[in-house]
């Protein structure tokens, strides 16, 4: 992990977002640390994804700051204009969904949504591309001759893996990811936990992962956040949190894991 | 009712107005598609809508029109919309490419070099270049807004990844004066070159989609492509069968039922010229 750990990569302050009289979330404050991985936890309509959306750019949020250390300096994402928040999303951020399908290009070949990130930020060299996009595949266990191959003609794993492939390929500095293995097989979650570790250790990646699954965030995640209606009810280091809950619903999240 | 009803060129005073603002619009931010309230022509969609109204907001009684489809004079589309405006306005209407103030065209740009002053009017299909790789109407116009073109370049990936080469061979992407990228309507990626810097006002019409949008004289119209696969203005190798030219787009033509064939010009007033001149190709003395 790299050395400026006194400055935090993305600071949140008094976050909320409304529906008309419903709590989206609120008054979320955290800070994230450059190569920590942050997990938020709750059940669903708890609010997180909500709070991703907002951290991310999708939603507006009512209320707060998102302050991102830019290459020049902080920056609250909230008051960017629009064409900065674009760039942000496509070079120093990535967003992992749920459903590869929202993430990926259904009828562009692997090795075109790989590259597309690469052309959006200017590649114009064909075997440069390309090159990129055989390592990548490598990277998230593709093999090299799948790289033609629409994401149609892939398993939900590999569409997983491909997505993945697809947003760390111009190196960002802060990955989101909402249930990265939601709607996968334990097998293969299973894989894919192993690999999203390894690539976040060796490329010092932050990330911010929603999920309802504690195994994911106990493997993933330095810390926890846990949301309840739209509030953070309790956050801390992962171990601490899960071994040791203090507030209610964590305890009661915590006990309702089935023991194997 | 009789032809005397018709406003001048068909369209009232009031349309014209309204397309004649769009172009000046377009002219003024060259490559940017202008929404404008296209008419209902009497012809379907698909057949020149949209270069038709805009052909009819820029005429005037001393103009010469011609009309090419395909760069023919003499096929169907080009026939009914010359003999429409021969119709409704009363122009001068001609062949001959150096004779016309005003070119309506399907497809094609002409072989010979148009000059200051003409006006070549494009029949567009589909407006918008980034169409069939983003569906949204929202999400394009934000792309143009952001010049945010990593796209079109995926389009060109995916041809090679496929084909070994750019594969697209008409409406081929181009940047206009490096902002906006543009779809040329339907022509041969061979016409692209001519594009650029052109002499005469270069406008697109698409009726279906309620865009114009156009190219001023002059104008820098570079062809997308990639620094390892550059952009080919190909055509196919032969010269012409009738008038011998090695340097025009040609269509070929099956002559038999053993699987003959011949290459011809599209642009037929070019071969035409160029047969008047002398110039004979390989079976140019037998048709």
């Amino acid at each position: 992990m790299n050395g400026s750990l006194d400055l935090p990569l993305l600071s949140v302050r008094g976050l909320s977002k409304f529906y008309g009289s419903r709590i989206g979330c609120a008054d979320v404050c955290f800070d994230l640390y450059p190569g920590e991985v942050l997990g938020i936890v709750g059940e669903s309509g708890s609010g997180k994804s909500t709070l991703l959306s907002c951290l991310a750019g999708h939603l507006t949020p009512d209320r707060g700051e998102v302050i991102f250390q830019t290459a020049l300096g902080p920056r609250d994402t909230l008051t960017m204009t629009e064409p900065e928040r674009r760039r942000l999303a496509r070079t120093d951020w990535a967003f992992v969904h749920q459903n590869p399908r929202d993430g990926l290009r259904m009828g562009v070949s692997a090795g075109g949504n790989v590259g597309e990130r690469l052309m959006a930020v200017g590649a114009r060299h064909y075997g440069g591309i390309r090159d990129k996009a055989v390592d990548w595949l490598g990277r998230v266990e593709i093999n090299a001759d799948r790289i033609d191959d629409r994401p149609s003609a892939f398993s939900g794993g590999m569409q997983q893996r491909l997505q993945i492939a697809r947003n760390l390929v111009t190196g960002p500095r802060l990955v989101f990811m909402d249930e990265p293995t939601g709607g996968l097989d334990v097998s293969v979650q299973a894989r894919l936990l192993d690999l999203l570790r390894g690539l976040v250790r060796e490329m010092g990646l932050s990330a911010i992962i929603v999920t309802h699954d504690l195994a994911v965030v106990r493997l993933l995640a330095d810390r926890l956040m846990v949301m309840k209606s739209g509030h953070v009810v309790e956050q801390g280091l992962t171990d601490q949190v899960l071994d040791d809950p203090q507030h209610g619903y964590t305890q009661l999240l915590v006990s309702s894991v089935l023991q194997v | 009712m009789s032809e005397q009803a018709y406003n001048f060129a068909y369209l009232d005073e009031q349309t014209k107005r309204m397309i004649r603002r769009a172009i000046l619009k377009g002219v003024a931010i060259p490559g940017y598609q202008v929404p404008f309230a296209s008419r209902e022509m009497p012809m379907p969609y698909g057949w020149g809508t949209g270069g038709v109204q805009v052909t009819a907001a820029c005429l005037v009684p001393e103009d010469v029109l011609k009309v090419i489809d395909q760069g023919a004079d003499d096929t169907t589309n080009a026939v009914s919309i010359r003999k429409f405006f021969l119709r409704t306005a009363g122009v001068a209407v001609t062949e001959a490419t150096t004779e016309a103030s005003v070119i309506q065209t399907r497809h094609r740009i002409p072989e010979t070099p148009l000059t200051e002053g003409q006006i070549l009017v494009y029949q567009v299909p589909i407006p918008e270049p980034l169409r069939f790789l983003e569906p949204r109407e929202t999400e394009t116009r934000k792309m143009h807004e952001l010049e945010e073109y990593g796209l079109m370049h995926v389009k060109l990936y995916e041809d090679i990844a496929r084909h070994g080469q750019i594969a697209t061979a008409y409406d081929y992407p181009v940047k206009v004066e490096g902002r906006y990228v543009m779809d040329p309507s339907p022509i041969p990626k061979f016409d692209n070159p001519k594009l650029s810097g052109s002499a005469a006002l270069q406008l697109f019409g698409a009726g279906r989609e309620q865009r114009i949008y156009a190219v001023p004289p002059y104008t820098q119209v570079v062809s997308l492509d990639f620094d390892d696969h550059p952009f080919v203005a190909s055509k196919a190798a032969h010269d012409c069968d009738l008038c011998g030219a090695g340097e025009s787009y040609l269509d070929e033509v099956i002559i038999d039922d053993q699987g003959g064939r011949m290459f011809v010009c599209s642009d037929t007033d070019f071969c035409a010229g160029r047969r008047a001149a002398g110039h004979v190709g390989r079976l140019g003395g037998a048709v």
